[in-house]
């Protein structure tokens, strides 16, 4: 007895795994896990926010001058014998304007060289000037200050966008040239630099010891090879000015005995070179300029205070114009504004109504089915199809005029219908059953349960879907372009929805395809001008959905 | 085992009434051999149910038992649920509801329900009430309209809670407005029968304490029918128990009756407590 109360004193220590090596190396193993899917997901999330801000960043730095435009403010008389009161818009503005700007270089004088002076302005001054006599009658017979755009190379200018003058050298020839340097071989003279090397003079290339005859480039071509034994190209071959050959010849001239031995000469560089020798750059002037006359005319300009750069309101206000200091995005906007309302107009009721019999009325059965996935593999089509489509329907079959605003909106409630279709189903679906149960409870009839009931609940919902779904259609362009909604329109006075039109996509579509260098801020600031009516209409979607959560 | 057999202490006022009520023969509802298949599975065999006009009749029984079930014929609630089919016949003073010229919604109008989830419209609480006159045209002016809101929420004992706020969200009520509200809402359209699931089962005790007696009020007007799991609460309002389980009805009879002195074995065992 008393020997089993010894074996037993109190209570056995309980065998328990909790405590142990293991287990506290599972418990370590399963906060590593944790920690890692927490890294993997802020590094995914980190990635994305770097990359959107390197977008905005570089959107914005180079799209930020597009805001502002430089102009150069031009006294001008209107005279009441040029310019008819009561049909102010004839004149001759092209001669008003020009002769304005002329004031301020009394020195040009020849017509040649006032044609040059006027490449400063911008070929649309004229007409900003019309539209300003135009806009303003009373002021005919008075002294009026305009301000004109400059043509868009000097605009850049003056923005800082593009240089003066530009590197003359590509990176490779400035390599090719850095191996004379390594060898010592260049030096400076009298403001001049030259090679220094030996030179054989090949009795061969000296036929029957005529000198005249002699073909000095050869031979010089010979001595300047062998600091380029492995070069694969013989581009080395233009570092030394055309006079070189003549310099040795000269040589050899006075001294005919020459012939058959080496002498050693200094051999002229070509232009670019000998700057890059002498003052360790070689710049050449930016070809958009055609000449250092203009940059001067420029520079007098600028150092009278002439210029300024005031809000480019014409961004907003113009159309599409050749001239990228007068281009504006009024006509895309236009465009967009009517294709978009004809496909709310479209894909709104349709969408909805679609919706809701299927949700609602529709037996499941196959048929059903096959109607569902196909809306759902409709919202998968890649868009150019839709396009396509519209091409072969609404323009080849329906005889719809081409380039419209309301075949691209037809076209483009295509692409939203089934966006607007999944999402008002999914915001029926989510309207909770109990408030169903009640409108059928105090006897409301299927109609008026969906009308008074479930749609008013389900309708923030299905708003943001079609928020979400046309500003989709705001951003897409190949359905557009295959309509031709990219036509050039240079004047919003007569769009409608059956006249030709462009939209905000297929405008920075056609800006970016444009050489001028000032569309390249133009295509920037479209795209940023693009990108906050997205934001807008996507945090109205957002609004929306906080409205729906905040009810449940 | 004699404990077990009676409860609930039960008054003689509430014993006297109860057999009062027993000699009464003016049933409101009859049906007859009442059987519910939710596609393949059969929900409810052959119920034959009798309910007396101006009276609350319990339906009692475990989870699953077709309790519910059987209050949603009474309305045709029923025939919202896709591959749901019944068959029999339930007569509304002596009408077949299943009738072809029978209107569901004006039998909807005529059925009132309430929810076991009190489920306002997200409208104001004169809204709430509004809608089931609106819609059966019961007003013809603004102040008809009034006078419908202003009684009914008088006979659901509201109207001294809410008479300064009828024009805010019914949901922002508590849980137990919420559900007087919804009882308001049915009464509003001047039903003869209300059907309540469960009512008080997502509501505190005190809530609870004043739905029923509510409820008590309202059978002076309405035949009342009433789901509960909670048999407190069928011996507390209900004059006649009907105790179903596994889609049967296995006992009917007047509710003093039945909790001191059940006739079936499984009613027995089930308000003593054994399963349930």
């Amino acid at each position: 007895m008393s020997d089993t109360v010894a074996k037993a004193p109190g209570v056995p220590p309980r065998e328990s795994h909790w405590g142990s090596d293991a287990a506290k190396r599972r418990v370590r193993r399963r906060y590593a896990a944790d920690r890692r899917l927490q890294i993997y997901g802020l590094g995914a999330i980190g990635l994305a926010i770097l990359l959107l801000g390197i977008l905005f960043s570089s959107l914005i730095f180079s799209g930020y001058v597009a805001f502002f435009t430089t102009k150069v403010g031009l006294t001008i008389y209107l005279d009441p014998n040029v310019i008819d009161k009561a049909d102010p818009g004839a004149a001759n503005y092209r001669k008003i304007t020009r002769n304005a700007f002329f004031e301020y270089f009394p020195e040009v004088k020849t017509p040649k060289e006032r044609r040059q002076l006027a490449k400063l302005l911008s070929p649309g001054a004229q007409y900003v000037v019309r539209d300003y006599v135009v806009a303003h009658p009373e002021e005919i017979g008075n002294l009026v200050e305009v301000k004109v755009p400059l043509s868009d190379p000097y605009d850049q200018l003056y923005k800082g966008v593009i240089p003066r003058e530009i590197d003359a050298l590509s990176g490779d020839r400035i390599a090719l040239f850095d191996v004379l340097k390594r060898q010592g071989v260049l030096q400076v003279e009298n403001n001049k630099a030259y090679l220094k090397t030996d030179v054989y003079i090949n009795p061969e290339d000296v036929p029957e010891g005529d000198i005249e005859a002699a073909d000095f480039q050869r031979m010089v071509n010979e001595a300047f090879r062998a600091f380029y034994m492995r070069a694969r190209t013989r581009a080395y071959e233009e570092i030394l000015s055309q006079k070189a050959a003549a310099t040795v010849k000269a040589r050899v001239l006075a001294d005919p005995a020459l012939v058959g031995k080496t002498i050693q000469v200094n051999l002229p560089l070509s232009k670019h070179y000998d700057k890059l020798a002498r003052l360790g750059e070689a710049k050449t002037l930016n070809p958009r300029f055609s000449s250092e006359r203009d940059l001067e005319w420029f520079d007098s300009l600028k150092k009278r205070g002439l210029l300024s750069t005031p809000f480019t309101w014409e961004l907003f206000l113009n159309a599409d114009s050749r001239f990228p200091e007068l281009a504006g995005l009024a006509g895309a906007l236009t465009g967009s504004f009517l294709a978009l309302l004809v496909c709310f107009l479209l894909s709104f009721p349709i969408g909805i109504s679609t919706a809701l019999y299927l949700e609602e009325f529709a037996p499941k059965n196959r048929w059903t089915d096959l109607i569902e996935v196909n809306i759902n593999n409709l919202a998968a089509v890649p868009s150019v199809v839709f396009g396509l489509l519209g091409l072969a329907v609404f323009l080849n079959a329906f005889g719809l005029p081409r380039s419209a605003p309301l075949v691209g909106g037809m076209v483009l409630s295509l692409m939203t219908l089934p966006t607007i279709i999944v999402a008002t189903r999914a915001a029926l679906k989510s309207v909770p059953p109990s408030i169903r149960e009640g409108g059928y409870g105090v006897g409301a009839s299927k109609h008026q349960v969906m009308l008074h009931h479930v749609l008013p609940l389900a309708m923030p919902g299905i708003l943001t879907g079609t928020i979400i779904g046309l500003a989709q259609a705001l951003g897409e362009t190949a359905p557009l372009l295959l309509i031709g909604m990219n036509a050039f329109i240079p004047s919003i006075e007569n769009m409608g929805l059956l006249q030709p039109a462009m939209a905000l996509p297929t405008q920075i579509f056609s800006w970016a395809d444009s050489p001028e260098r000032g569309f390249v801020s133009r295509t920037s600031a479209a795209i940023l001008i693009l990108l906050t009516f997205l934001i807008i209409m996507n945090a109205i979607a957002v609004f929306l959905r906080h409205r729906v959560e905040r009810k449940w | 085992m004699n404990d077990h057999s009676r409860p609930f202490e039960l008054s003689f006022g509430q014993l006297e009434s109860a057999a009062s009520d027993a000699g009464m023969n003016n049933n409101k509802v009859t049906s007859r051999k009442v059987s519910v298949f939710y596609g393949q599975k059969q929900a409810l065999f052959d119920v034959d149910l009798d309910i007396p006009d101006r009276a609350v009749m319990a339906l009692i029984g475990p989870s699953g038992c077709g309790k519910s079930t059987f209050l949603r014929c009474l309305n045709r609630m029923n025939d919202t649920i896709p591959e749901c089919r019944v068959t029999g016949e339930i007569k509304v003073d002596g009408k077949d509801i299943h009738d072809p010229d029978l209107d569901v919604v004006e039998l909807r109008g005529r059925v009132g329900m309430v929810f076991q989830k009190p489920n306002p419209f997200p409208k104001s609480i004169f809204e709430n009430i509004a809608y089931g006159p609106r819609i059966h045209g019961l007003a013809r002016t603004k102040s008809d309209l009034e006078e419908i809101v202003i009684s009914s929420l008088e006979k659901a004992g509201l109207l001294s809670e809410v008479k300064d706020r009828i024009h805010e969200p019914g949901t922002a009520l508590s849980g137990g407005q919420q559900q007087r509200l919804c009882i308001a809402r049915a009464i509003a359209v001047n039903p003869e029968l209300i059907l309540m699931d469960e009512p008080c089962s997502a509501l505190d005790p005190i809530a609870t304490a004043k739905v029923e007696e509510l409820i008590d009020e309202l059978k002076e007007n309405f035949c009342i029918v009433i789901v509960t799991h909670s048999m407190q609460q069928a011996a507390r309002v209900s004059q006649r128990t009907a105790f179903f389980h596994l889609g049967v009805l296995v006992e009917e009879g007047v509710t003093v009756e039945m909790f001191t002195n059940p006739k079936d074995k499984r009613t027995q065992d089930y308000i003593t407590g054994r399963f349930g």
